[in-house]
């Protein structure tokens, strides 16, 4: 029965002794916890596929990781295209569905119109001295990402295990990403 | 160039945009040995927050300063540890 409370009774008060091995005790576990000196995490999960699309989590990985993160991006649906060797090469930006391109969706719907505005956008990396998909993702495994294709979608897309870049973790499903993502430091969803 | 500092490496990412600075500062500054600075020589505009930045948020490492030509942005780091 738990109505026995101490009641008075100095026996059962600790001695200053006791308060202090207490306390030094407490002392020692909460340093064990703040003196965490593992590397920060940084969970990226990469769902589109579009040029334009395909450079934040690439950037964002790499340069987590020069920060030294310990980084993952775990890529679904068209973000597999990223790690794709070959179509991670020939990625598209979409002509339509962005406010910003010098034409109208009318116009930008026609036939040519999203292999037009891609040429534009990959002549605009060149001369710009900006990375390519493919040097950011040897950069980023070089600095140990850890890059991720998510084995549902691999299979969804029909794709072979070998087209990925050496280095790509397969096999991988959501749980992985959800236990990455409960690990980080920042998760984002690109 | 700078005279204050005695530096052991340059690294020349004139021409690299973002985020090739702060990549290949952070690959040059592994080879150094602790105490060693480098000199990091950038037309990148942002490589200036950037690489602050960076040396702010990664152990190990301290900016020591940023000077600007004009045209050449020039960072110096030195390893720490």
């Amino acid at each position: 029965m738990s109505t026995d409370t101490p009641t008075g009774g100095g026996d059962e008060a600790p001695t200053r002794a006791e308060l202090a091995a207490r306390v030094e005790e407490l002392e020692e576990s909460l340093a064990a916890v703040t003196e965490d000196d593992s590397p920060p995490k940084l969970s990226i999960v990469a769902t589109k596929g579009t040029l334009d699309m395909a450079y934040p989590p690439l950037i964002l990985a790499s340069t987590a990781a020069a920060f030294g993160y310990e980084v993952t991006v775990f890529h679904t649906f068209w973000g597999l295209d990223i790690l794709h060797e070959e179509r991670s090469k020939n990625l598209k930006l979409s002509a339509v569905g962005n406010p910003n391109m010098p034409v109208p969706n009318i116009v930008g719907a026609l036939p040519g119109m999203d292999r037009m505005t891609t040429a534009m956008m990959d002549k605009r990396i060149a001369d710009n001295d900006t990375a390519t998909i493919a040097e950011l993702i040897e950069t980023s495994l070089d600095m140990g990402v850890e890059f991720q294709a998510c084995q549902m979608t691999i299979e969804l897309m029909d794709y072979d295990e070998d087209d990925f870049y050496d280095g790509v973790t397969t096999g991988v499903g959501a749980a992985t990403a959800i236990q990455d993502m409960a690990d980080a430091d920042i998760q984002l969803l690109v | 160039m700078n005279a204050e500092y005695d530096i052991a490496e340059t690294l020349d990412v004139k021409g690299a945009s973002c985020p090739m600075p702060v990549i290949e500062t952070k690959q040059a500054t592994d080879d150094l040995a602790a105490g060693e600075v480098l000199e990091v020589l950038a037309t990148d505009s942002g490589s200036v927050s950037d690489i602050a930045g960076w040396a702010d948020g990664t152990p190990g490492v301290e900016l020591l300063d940023q000077t600007d030509d004009g045209d050449v942005f020039a960072h110096y780091v030195r390893k720490t540890e």
